[in-house]
């Protein structure tokens, strides 16, 4: 064995270097110069350059006026992200889900979807299903004092209908476009 | 099931088995030392590990000299990452100035990145540097399966090999695999992931200021690059804390199909590459299809039982569908229950989706998955040499049955070989069933379960049984990082690990000593159905098995319980 640990460590020594640092290195060089964007976590920006957020994290938005993205165990925290991990048959899960649904249900709405009702699994994701961000157009109307069609109009443009999965909205995309339309201190 | 979700599983097992044949191929001839189109570029980098190690590339070792290469190698690394975990405190690349790790969470996690478990009791974004994340996860990332890979191929020679007593150079294996076998691949799948919006950068967290008005931190990193081989080594050890539901590790459909197709890609391929050992094609294609028919009832169970609404919330005024709690939207269900058969049929451990929410058989059928020794694709190597294990004991059933000498592929089976055999097989009951039935008899560790009832039996189960398979995924809800669940979940991987290696290298030893047989008409075939079929069962039998009565208390307790009867 005495005869190994010299191999051993010089390999580990000269693994680290390629595996550790070299390809490291190597994958951010290729990708700041290829996809910048992407690289440095895909941030929004204002127009005086301040950093918004990122495209791909949820939010948390308070107030009828915006939409509101899935619900988060973690409340929305990124450091760290988190889940709910309750089970199927933890009673806790249904009375949770109970509260949500007779919070959310709207007059002549049908049921509430899955979507607004469940956490996610890393309670920042950033997206909804079209069907669960119309839901919310009523109540933003309102909140608003804009027209439905003018918020439907608005989903529909930014739906993301990927070949291999359920087509999202991006609710922080959604909401920027809000906070363009309409300052929020007309909402107010 | 959406129009969208066929086309998922349809490229996914296209992306996995149409380039099987051809990666196979390259790497039998990787691993046999031969030129490769990356050998103008690689074999410097090569013949320098050679030259600083000072191994000589030529030297064949035999099985005890390999063993004891392989062991040196994997206890310098275990030292080393445990260091490196201790001290990261004062050690450079630690923007977001981190304290070391807790002494039992350090031992932990290196057990666990060493043995290509990569089991979390941390979380990355709050726990680990950039530096041990780059320079000692990350590393282990690569070597883990490289030592898997490894141990492969010398029980292919082993098979192969006449009357030989060396099964190949350690050094060279490791260096080959690590070099040819695992890096080309992780450079196109994390420049893939980048362009997808997975970040790779060495800046520090950003703070964003919301338009709602709060403060958020954006937490960033090297983590293309680190995810890429975590999915191709089926290490899964997640950048963050939630792994793959991550938005920044997997943020659109496409990078979830790249990730989780990814998974399996290297484990079928080297279906093929024991082809090319054996000099035998059809052997490849009588594993795979053995591999096929578990996994897709696997998957199908997995698919159904995720997509039935949860009867406890029947009652509610919600959509009632398969669950999304603790599930993404991009994913949606579908792709959720594709990932979580994937990651468990293989080594894998990462998660798309939170396993403890899923629905109880949902939940149950990945368990079962890890409780067969993972050998549905498995780890990068370790998968097929645990399927190779029951192909052996399958041999020796039906030469029990038809009353003659054991013999697979021309080398005869005897008492040493299958003696070890027996060894190998009591890995999974030993790491599950006893090491979990202390955690769940002893009041302060079966405090750490998160849910009431079965369920709570059921996350002990699964997470000693992912240590021992070593899997690394988990229902998380359990509070894992205990210094007794990381000592104990320490053990079962180590147990996993080297209760399989071990007995390997030996039986591959003793076979690669042997002459070679001539098949006759008297031998069993072991290519045609009726051997897929005395597999498959021997598998779910002899694997399967024992694991029934434990799934009985949870997951099968708690459908029972739910849905009032099946």
């Amino acid at each position: 064995m005495l005869k190994q640990i010299r191999p051993a460590i010089s390999v580990l020594a000269f693994m680290t270097l390629v595996t550790g640092v070299v390809y490291p290195l190597t994958v951010t060089g290729v990708a700041q110069l290829a996809f910048p964007a992407q690289a440095n976590g895909s941030l929004l920006h204002n127009q005086q350059g301040d950093v918004l957020g990122s495209a791909l994290l949820a939010q948390p938005f308070e107030g009828a006026q915006w939409f509101q993205p899935r619900l988060s165990a973690g409340g929305y925290a990124t450091v760290a992200s988190g889940a709910s991990n309750l089970a199927p048959s933890n009673p806790a899960l249904a009375e949770r889900i109970a509260a949500d649904a007779q919070r959310l249900q709207a007059e002549g709405q049908g049921a509430v979807p899955m979507q607004l009702v469940t956490t996610s699994a890393s309670g920042l994701d950033p997206h909804l299903s079209p069907a669960a961000a119309q839901f919310q157009i009523a109540r933003i109307a309102a909140a608003r004092g804009i027209p439905a069609a003018s918020l439907e109009r608005l989903i529909e443009q930014h739906v993301e209908k990927p070949l291999v999965g359920p087509a999202v909205v991006n609710v922080l995309a959604l909401n920027l476009a809000l906070a363009d339309n309409s300052p929020p201190a007309k909402a107010e | 099931m959406h129009s969208y979700d066929f086309t998922l599983i349809l490229a996914f097992f296209v992306l996995v088995l149409l380039p099987a044949p051809f990666i196979g191929r390259y790497l039998y001839r990787v691993m046999e030392g031969e030129k490769t189109w990356l050998s103008p570029v690689l074999q410097p980098v090569e013949r320098l590990c050679y030259r600083i190690a000072g191994v000589d590339s030529n030297r064949e070792q035999d099985w005890k000299t390999y063993s004891l290469a392989l062991l040196a190698f994997t206890l310098i690394s275990l030292l080393t990452l445990f260091a490196i975990l201790m001290l990261q405190g004062s050690l450079p690349l630690n923007p977001q100035q981190l304290p070391g790790l807790e002494w039992t969470l350090a031992f932990n996690t290196a057990v666990s990145f060493v043995t290509n478990t990569n089991w979390q009791a941390y979380s990355g974004e709050a726990q680990m540097s950039y530096f041990s994340q780059m320079v000692g996860l990350g590393v282990q990332n690569f070597v883990s399966p490289a030592v898997g890979l490894a141990v492969l191929v010398v029980f292919c020679r082993g098979i192969a090999r006449r009357s030989s007593n060396s099964v190949g150079n350690f050094w060279v294996d490791l260096t080959r695999a690590t070099l040819y076998g695992l890096l080309p691949f992780c450079l196109v799948l994390a420049l893939l992931l980048v362009w997808q919006g997975v970040p790779q950068t060495f800046l520090e967290y950003v703070t964003a200021h919301t338009i709602g008005g709060t403060d958020q931190v954006v937490p960033l990193g090297p983590a293309a690059s680190q995810i890429a081989i975590k999915q191709l080594g089926t290490n899964g050890g997640g950048f963050f804390g939630v792994n793959s539901a991550h938005p920044f590790e997997n943020p659109t459909a496409w990078s979830n199909l790249f990730e989780v197709a990814s998974i399996i890609l290297i484990p079928a391929a080297l279906l093929f590459t024991f082809g090319h050992y054996v000099k035998d094609l059809r052997q490849s294609r009588a594993l795979l299809a053995c591999m096929l028919i578990l996994f897709s009832v696997g998957l199908g169970g997995t698919l159904y039982a995720e997509h039935q609404p949860n009867p406890a919330l029947a009652a509610l005024p919600i959509e009632q569908s398969g669950s999304l709690e603790g599930k993404e939207s991009r994913f949606g269900t579908t792709a959720s229950a594709l990932w979580a058969v994937t990651t468990t049929a293989a080594s894998n451990g990462s998660v798309n989706a939170m396993h403890d929410s899923f629905s109880a058989l949902g939940g149950m059928i990945p368990m079962f998955n890890m409780m067969l020794g993972e050998v549905i694709f498995g780890g990068v190597g370790a998968g097929l040499y645990g399927m190779l294990l029951f192909v052996l004991i399958a041999v020796f059933l039906a030469g029990l049955m038809i009353g003659r000498t054991p013999e697979y592929l021309g080398k005869k089976l005897e008492a040493r070989e299958v003696r070890l055999l027996v060894a190998t097989l009591l890995v999974m009951p030993v790491g599950v069933l006893v090491l979990g039935a202390l955690a769940a008899s002893l009041p302060g560790p079966a405090s750490s379960v998160s849910n009431p009832g079965a369920h709570g039996f059921s996350q002990i189960l699964y997470n000693y049984t992912s240590g021992a398979a070593n899997n690394g995924s988990a229902f998380g809800g359990f509070g894992a990082n205990t210094p007794y669940h990381n000592l104990m979940i320490g053990l079962a991987m180590l147990l996993g690990r080297f209760g399989y290696i071990l007995p390997i290298l030996a039986i591959a030893g003793s076979l690669a000593a042997k002459k070679r047989a001539p098949v006759g008409s008297n031998s069993f075939p072991t290519h045609g159905p009726l051997f897929v079929t005395l597999l498959t069962l021997t598998i779910l039998l002899v694997g399967g098995l024992t694991f029934l009565p434990a799934l009985a208390l949870g997951p099968i307790a708690e459908h029972m319980t739910m849905f009032q009867g099946f």
